[in-house]
């Protein structure tokens, strides 16, 4: 993975220095609260429903050991709240029947960040200085600029690679962050790149998405698409080039930004987000965006066009770790070992054809460690559990790990020979449960718990269904699903991308909970990205579990073909659209409780 | 433009008084620079406004008015311009900014002198991969 050379060390810590000056103009009132606030966003801090948060920068997802012990000293030592602050959250959300409330914890996010929910402001430039020691930081996690840029969690290891993403994503990190141009957009901007033929960074559902494709020559370059996004208004990205050769992606991302930063709406934060003046737009704005690359490129001199030399530079970071164990053949004994086991141990079993993938080493595998489990929210991780991450992540994986967008975390380099070690590991750790891509494998935001935003609550949705679907052979029989639950429109939990999407609505002031079918990621076993539908009025939060089985059982008995010809959820869904889930749906409203 | 330049800061004031042999030319935020190529190469400084701080358009303008129509004369920054942005300001092109008043003008001057470089090319400077490759 990248490592910091001095150059970006001193640049992470000045930015810290920089913070910790705006601190403390801002607490000694020569910055105004208005002149603060775009300031802390753009560092990552936010100020929320109970206490401030933080979410720290994981570039394309990537983390090395080392950054995660610091994760685990931030949320060990830093994530917790004064005594009244806390003690007031608990009494608010008590009365929505919230009872518990983590410390000492963080999240990982679907755009591969990680947040932390208690930490003082007082103490935040403290903890920067803290991220800093290993090259970490909170640069543009938040405000309208161009943010953490994500990737595909199986990047330089996955079998179906046309080619590896990370130093793409490496450069685009560097020319995004502090781009002196682009820091006050009109709204957020999102950039998602993959190399591999399956698409599993949800590429059409950013404001730029990027796909490393080969033309016909076999150069290799970028399957361009513009406008993606969620929110309010959920639309697929429009492909602005079928293939813009790699040198030039900066000029060319340059060309949009500028674009959007002259011409997005600025008026309505509703419809400011890029996706609107592509639609609002069409044709005229490709045809700006070409000229304006076409000026870059001739005018300007070309200024980001990415020579040769440095693509070369920062691919030397992203060679396969010597320490994998790469191309060493499989130890006869331990895989003997590993298949005595799995044939003993069901739950291995399910966790081996689960949780583990081929690698592009027939030698090595990528193994996905789940955060999906009962008593502890999507994605949540104790400081313990992370510094014993950390640990495997040492043993295991060649100190090397990657946060996914779905919140889990992947092991990218596991030798054939520690399958077994690793999961008993994992499983002793409660992170070997064998749901990847199953339906308690949901996504979701932290929701009415902690975000000012949220209209409604997430996490006993989640709860509910975890708990609900435990039973692993009721789990593979409905098979692979995706639920993605957000507790707003802003839709951090992606609904509207999930085969059922879940969304916390506010109706007169109680929790309400539109149910959507039919939702895509674009991935190959979702179909085309494109939003799912509503399914007829809101469900209160206790209906939404019922409503979700009374779906599953709809699709159990509508589903065609046996064994591997098993139709999926998502292609039955398709097939006979929305009529029958709806009526199951609706069988089970409680009409008493049930608002319009 | 030389790497040496740095932005020049005024008061409200100074800039007030600076009713010199200028000719002034002030480009509404949502005007195309490019649709007053004649005005901006005629005007000796060209002002671009900020209506609030939080909005970027005039770092666009100022990127197109240095870098593609290539002005020489000064650019300078009005309206909302606080301490924390100048060095935007600075690398999108502007030579001079009004800073609002009550700003403190040694506040201001030390968020300048922040970061000794940057990751990529601006109107002033090379990417320093590109300025490397050059030695």
């Amino acid at each position: 993975m990248y490592r910091y050379n001095e150059f970006d060390k001193a640049f992470v810590q000045s930015r810290a220095a920089q913070f910790r000056d705006q601190i403390e103009r801002w607490q000694d009132g020569r910055l105004s609260e208005d002149a603060f606030r775009p300031l802390r966003l753009q560092n990552g801090w936010y100020v929320q429903r109970h206490a401030p948060m933080l979410r720290v920068a994981v570039p394309y997802g990537e983390l090395s050991s080392a950054q995660l012990r610091v994760l685990a000293r931030v949320a060990r030592e830093y994530d917790e709240p004064e005594a009244d602050v806390y003690r007031q959250a608990l009494d608010a959300q008590k009365k929505l029947g919230t009872v518990r409330l983590p410390t000492h914890h963080a999240h990982f996010t679907t755009r591969t960040n990680v947040q932390f929910n208690w930490i003082p402001l007082a103490k935040a430039a403290d903890v920067m200085d803290l991220l800093a020691t290993v090259d970490m930081h909170g640069i543009q996690t938040s405000g309208n600029c161009i943010r953490n840029i994500s990737c595909d969690e199986r990047a330089g290891v996955a079998p179906d690679e046309i080619a590896d993403p990370r130093p793409f994503a490496e450069i685009m990190r560097q020319w995004t962050t502090l781009h002196p141009e682009f820091a006050f957009l009109p709204r957020k901007f999102k950039i998602a790149v993959t190399g591999a033929r399956e698409d599993r960074a949800a590429t059409g559902w950013h404001d730029v998405g990027l796909r490393l494709v080969h033309d016909a020559e076999g150069e290799l370059g970028f399957r361009v698409s513009v406008g993606g996004g969620m929110g309010r208004t959920p639309v697929i990205g429009t492909v602005l080039r079928e293939f813009l050769p790699w040198r030039h992606i900066m000029n060319y991302i340059e060309a949009v930004v500028r674009v959007y930063n002259r011409y997005g709406r600025r008026d309505n934060k509703y419809k400011a987000r890029i996706k609107i003046l592509v639609k609002v737009e069409g044709q005229r704005f490709i045809d700006d965006v070409e000229e304006e690359f076409q000026q870059i490129v001739e005018l300007d001199g070309g200024p980001h066009t990415i020579p040769r030399s440095e693509f070369d530079r920062v691919s030397a970071y992203f060679v396969t770790p010597a320490v994998a164990g790469s191309g060493r053949a499989p130890d006869p004994q331990a895989a003997a070992a590993l298949e005595a086991a799995a044939a003993a141990t069901p739950q291995l079993r399910r966790w081996l054809a689960r949780n583990v993938a081929p690698h592009r080493d027939p030698s090595l595998r990528i193994v996905t460690l789940s955060f999906k489990r009962p008593l502890q929210a999507p994605g949540d991780a104790s400081a313990d559990q992370l510094e014993r991450v950390a640990d495997l992540v040492d043993r295991f994986s060649a100190s090397e790990a990657r946060v996914t967008h779905t919140q889990n975390i992947v092991l990218p380099w596991v030798h054939v020979d520690a399958l077994l070690p690793l999961w008993e590991a994992a499983r002793d750790m409660g992170l070997a449960s064998a749901n990847v891509h199953l339906l308690t494998d949901m996504i979701a935001c932290p929701g009415g718990d902690f975000c000012a935003l949220a209209n409604a609550r997430s996490l006993p949705i989640a709860e509910a269904i975890t708990e609900r679907y435990q039973d692993l052979d009721e789990l593979e029989d409905i098979g692979e699903i995706d639920l993605h639950i957000s507790g707003c429109i802003n839709s951090c939990g992606h609904h509207h991308s999930g085969h059922i999407g879940v969304l916390g609505v506010d109706k007169d002031g109680a929790e309400w909970y539109q149910v959507t079918l039919g939702g895509s990621d674009g991935s190959a076993r979702s179909g085309d990205a494109q939003p799912g539908r509503v399914i007829g009025p809101s469900f209160s939060a206790h209906e939404v579990p019922d409503a979700i089985d009374a779906v599953l059982t709809t699709y159990v008995s509508l589903r065609t073909g046996d064994g591997v010809q098993r139709e999926s959820f998502i292609d039955t869904v398709r097939r006979v659209g929305l009529d029958p889930f709806k009526a199951a749906a609706n069988a089970v409203r409680s009409t008493a409780e049930h608002a319009a | 433009m030389n790497e040496t330049t740095r932005i020049h800061l005024l008061t409200p004031a100074a800039h007030a008084a600076d009713d010199d042999n200028a000719s002034v030319f002030a480009l509404a935020n949502d005007a195309d620079p490019l649709d007053h190529r004649d005005a901006i190469a005629n005007a000796s400084r060209v002002e671009l406004h900020f209506p609030q701080f939080t909005d970027g358009r005039a770092y666009s303008q100022a990127y197109l008015i240095r870098r593609r129509l290539r002005f020489a004369g000064d650019l300078r920054a009005t309206g909302d311009v606080l301490a924390d942005q100048l060095i935007q300001m600075e690398r999108t092109g502007f030579s001079s900014a009004v800073l609002k008043e009550g700003i403190e003008l040694a506040d201001a001057r030390r968020q300048l002198e922040r970061f000794d470089t940057f990751y990529q090319a601006d109107v002033v400077r090379d990417a320093p991969y590109r300025r490397a490759a050059e030695k």
